[in-house]
């Protein structure tokens, strides 16, 4: 793959990342004097940038293939002996992708902010924050090296805990913004560690000069990279075992949950896998461990979005699962890279859609998120409800709705690499459809369980015109993808391409999803559709409450970490006090109490003095006698 | 060892120097203290007669004994005859430590001087003294010669201690004196008492002692008759209780009659 | 006679001195005991003097009285200030220059 330099439209590219920095910078270091406007500045900012990135895609699109990877040096960054490291962007298939779903959802969901965080007093910092944010990820995703990359990944964490922890007086956001960022750093030293392995093994941390030479590294030094990238790619993820922060993240506001959390960070992991295609594909372990975490993640997100009331929670455990589905298609090598990123575009359209649904509900519901308090509300809010339905359709995929089409091809790429993984696949969309249907029917069918003094309404327009674009896009974009945009082929380029023959043709196994989907759909209706859905939560089995308890992954942590950590600072702290303090108090009074002692012979009395002079007198005669003697 | 004068003189002066010292440090009055020094001062000026020095023998007595225990019987008055010690020592140890050490220092200085020098020889100052014809005479030689800026160094010394001594004891008068005119006029003046002579001791007692008070025309006892320094003393008034009723009784018929 | 004896009674005299400074309390009695220890510094010059035949010992000897003389005088000088001021004649009471 050749690297093109920078010409035309495409030297504009650096604003992409330099307008929502921009509007951050204005938004955060003005002050109070931007309150009235800075929302403003803050939509039209991103919306710029995404209006630049469609300009770009209509340019790449006239370029011949092999001419696509653009890449822009805006000044050397890093200079050290023979090692340099550029702040250079690159612009291919792949980060053109995800610069348009970045942009365009951010926008959609700065422009719903505008009417969801209305009556904030602190509006404009949280646009501030959404600004730093994309620009973070725009940094993330054109990055042309891996340092660079570093750079926007903790960009994104430092985003996503300021936005997480946004209504920090209340004590669970804090704490879930300081949990969210305190995973994503373990998953942040697998990716630091992973740089450092590449600059002695490559010499460079260019992606052109890692992946031109990756085959003449060891396969031990492949995996291990790829192992670390794995680790840092489970961190802002989600991922099994760094799963715990995302369902506490649903502290922070719907829309970022549902830009965040949902679209776009969460996905940086699938990124960065997908961006290392050459590293994993000559590291057969690595791509192995990746679909292990991958199918856990799957079932993990799936049980826990089944048992969850909250309505957040339980779309956080989905995102959990669909991003899972993306790893396991990532995980599978070039039969899979190009589905993952399908998959993570219609996701992030239709889960963003899905957030900003579930937001618009909590906005008329008073911020309840209790969906045994919702119920019925299909006729109360009617843009919500269709807008919900088309993402529902989507994500448990139904044709012809987007979601269809690309977990079907993940589905089917795993069956091509055998049964087992694609078997699981399978019953995963089950299950997806079950807590889906669940969602569906406890918050818009059924009978009335609403608070006694609660209204619910349907959403201003700023709220349901970007309700309305995201259903449009749950419904059309797989589809255009797929058949129009033909994204097989435009991302091939970058990722690779190849199939494997299955044992049995195509449509006999999107017969089979469609079953087992419709399946679980069916007795999630008959479970919470048909029956009465109690207000207060029946006990439930032992998964059921092994889930609301998100699986018990806090236990484990604390068992495993927390509790082993804090015996050790209490240890620490034991052994400062007694042993390190009491050495030095010890010896500091010591020496105190001897000098107390010796400070009684400063009686003041002159015949003590007097005394002591004749000692003194008498032991140097007696000195005297005995060396003459 | 043979017994000639000098041993004589040095057993009976010796010993008495030593008792002297021992008196001195012992006794509680201070003034005995006082004699006790004086006498080792006159009996080492004998001492160093017998060793050949006349002149420092006379200087010790004058200087020694005339003036400076002199001044010291002087200031043990100021400061008051009765000042003794109380005999019960305050810090810990110093008693025991200070003989010792004293015994030690003695062993010590005797057993290390004295073995060094015992039999170097006796020379005598005879050659010395005959030199300039008397002692007096050699040492004045010395002091005008060899010890002259030493000498005229003392002189400085004896004025500067003189003038520190009357600045030390020297005290500012913060008030005029008050005049004899001042103090005959203060005596008469309202509230400041009796202002005539005070009544003798003794008046109508059995006893004219001085510490029996005089027993006024009333029959009530004056103890401004009995002058202060008696009257403070415990138990030293001398009071016939018979005179003071025969007093009362006497009164009281002159008012009946 | 071997005027080795007056070194010894000096010594006597000296470590009497001695142990008079050390155990008295009164002011003036401490002062004699280190007129003592002068005299018996003084008693060795002038034996020392008649030993070696020199009249040098005798000349310090006088030095020291005068200076002595002189001593005495700011000595007492100070004494008698210091019963002005605290009304006793114990050098326990100035302690003041302690812990």
């Amino acid at each position: 793959m050749t690297v093109m330099p920078a010409e035309g439209l495409f030297s504009l590219m650096w604003l992409l990342i330099a307008l929502p920095l921009a509007g951050a910078a204005i938004l955060l270091f003005t002050g109070r004097r931007s309150n009235s406007w800075g929302p403003y500045l803050g939509v039209l900012s991103v919306c710029a940038s995404a209006v630049l990135g469609v300009l770009l895609l209509i340019e790449m699109m006239g370029l011949p293939t092999e001419e696509r990877a653009i890449t822009q040096v805006v000044y050397q960054w890093v200079f050290v002996g023979d090692f340099t490291v550029d702040l250079a962007f690159q612009l291919d298939q792949l980060s053109m992708v995800f610069i348009l779903l970045i942009t365009i959802v951010g926008s959609l969901i700065h422009i719903y902010s505008l009417g969801y965080m209305s009556h904030d007093p602190d509006k404009r910092k949280f646009f501030g924050y959404l600004n730093l944010f994309v620009a973070a990820m725009l940094l993330l995703v054109m990055a042309n090296n891996y340092l660079l990359l570093y750079v926007g990944w903790e960009g994104v964490g430092l985003a996503s805990y300021l936005l997480i922890g946004f209504w920090q007086h209340k004590r669970t956001a804090a704490a879930a913004a300081k949990k969210a960022f305190i995973i994503n750093r373990i998953g942040d030293v697998g990716l630091s560690l992973a740089i450092m392995l590449m600059f002695v093994t490559f010499g460079s941390v260019t992606f052109s000069d890692v992946f031109g030479s990756a085959t003449q590294a060891s396969e031990g030094t492949l995996t291990a990279i790829g192992l670390l990238l794995l680790l840092a790619a489970a961190g802002k993820s989600a991922q099994f075992p760094l799963q715990a922060w995302l369902l506490d993240a649903m502290e922070g506001p719907t829309p970022v949950s549902a830009l965040i959390h949902a679209a776009t960070m969460v996905t940086a992991g699938v990124y960065l896998i997908a961006r290392s295609n050459v590293i994993y594909n000559n590291a057969e372990w690595a791509a192995m461990a990746v679909i292990v975490v991958a199918l856990i993640t799957i079932f993990m997100g799936a049980i826990i979005g089944s048992a969850k009331d909250d309505i957040k929670k339980a779309l956080a455990g989905s995102t959990m699962s669909q991003i899972g589905y993306m790893m396991l298609a990532v995980g599978l090598g070039p039969i899979g890279y190009v589905f993952a990123i399908f998959h993570l575009v219609t996701h992030g359209v239709f889960k963003a859609g899905l957030f900003l649904g579930a937001g618009s509900v909590m906005h008329g519901m008073d911020d309840n998120v209790n969906m045994r308090r919702y119920g019925a509300l299909r006729s109360v809010m009617v843009i919500t409800f269709i807008t919900f339905m088309a993402g529902y359709l989507a994500i448990i995929g139904i044709p012809p709705f987007s979601g269809f089409w690309s977990k079907d091809e993940i589905i089917h790429a795993a069956f091509e690499r055998g049964w087992f993984i694609g078997g699981a696949a399978v019953l995963a969309a089950g299950i997806t459809g079950f807590y889906m249907t669940r969602m569906v029917a406890m918050t818009f069918f059924g009978k009335k369980r609403w608070e006694s003094d609660v209204h619910p309404h349907e959403s201003s327009a700023v709220m349901t015109i970007p309700l309305i674009i995201l259903g449009l896009g749950s419904t059309f974009l797989g589809m255009a993808l797929l058949f129009w945009g033909d994204i097989k082929s435009w991302l091939e380029p970058v990722v690779g391409y190849e199939s494997e023959p299955t044992p049995l043709p195509t449509t006999a196994y999107i017969g089979i999803t469609l079953i087992v989907v419709i399946a679980g759909a069916l007795i999630g209706w008959i479970s919470y559709a048909r029956r009465e859905v109690p207000v207060d939560a029946p006990s439930g089995n032992w998964l059921t409450r092994a889930a609301r308890r998100d699986l018990y992954g806090d236990a484990v942590n604390h068992a495993l970490v927390v509790a082993p950590t804090n015996y050790a600072a209490r240890a620490l702290v034991w052994c400062d006090a007694r042993a390190i303090d009491g050495f030095v108090n010890g010896s500091a009074a010591v020496v105190g109490g001897l000098s107390g002692r010796l400070r009684r012979t400063q009686s003041g009395f002159i015949r003590s003095y007097a005394l002591s002079m004749v000692g003194g007198a008498v032991l140097v005669l007696l000195a005297l006698l005995l060396v003459r003697i | 060892m043979t017994i000639d004068g000098e041993l004589v003189v040095f057993i009976i002066c010796g010993g008495l120097t030593v008792i002297g010292a021992l008196g001195m440090v012992l006794s509680r009055k201070a003034v005995h203290s006082a004699l006790f020094i004086a006498m080792v001062m006159i009996n080492l000026a004998i001492l160093y007669v017998a060793n050949s020095a006349p002149f420092l023998g006379m200087v010790q007595i004058i200087v020694y004994t005339g003036a400076v225990m002199m001044l010291f019987l002087f200031v043990l008055m100021v400061v008051g005859v009765d000042s003794s010690d109380s005999l019960i020592e305050t810090i810990r140890g110093q008693r025991l430590f200070g003989i010792l050490f004293g015994v030690a220092l003695a062993v010590l200085l005797a057993g290390g001087i004295g073995t060094a020098l015992t039999d170097k020889g006796d020379v005598g100052l005879d050659a010395a003294n005959q030199e300039f014809g008397g002692n007096v005479e050699g040492i004045a030689n010395l002091i005008f010669s060899d010890f002259l800026f030493a000498f005229q160094a003392t002189a400085a010394l004896l004025i500067t201690a003189g003038l520190g001594a009357v600045i030390l004891t020297h005290r500012e008068a913060w008030k005029p004196k008050v005049t004899q005119k001042e103090l005959s006029v203060a005596r008469f003046m309202v509230g400041a008492g009796h202002p005539g002579n005070k009544p003798n001791p003794g008046v109508y007692a059995r006893h004219n002692a001085v510490n029996t008070p005089a027993i006024l025309p009333d029959g009530s006892l004056s103890l401004d008759s009995v002058p202060e320094p008696v009257r403070s003393r415990d138990d030293s008034l001398i009071i016939d209780h018979r005179v003071v009723s025969t007093v009362v009784e006497l009164v009281e018929g002159e008012d009946q009659n | 006679m071997d005027p080795v004896y007056y070194i010894y009674l000096a010594t006597i005299l000296f470590s009497i001195g001695a142990v008079g400074v050390l155990v008295r309390r009164n002011a003036i009695i401490v002062f004699m005991s280190v007129e003592l220890m002068l005299n018996a510094a003084n008693l060795v010059f002038v034996a020392f003097a008649r030993m070696n035949g020199n009249l040098d010992g005798q000349t310090v000897a006088f030095f020291v009285m005068v200076v002595a003389a002189a001593e005495v005088v700011v000595g007492l000088a100070i004494i008698v200030q210091v019963f002005r001021t605290r009304q006793s004649a114990s050098i326990d009471e100035p302690n003041l220059l302690k812990y």
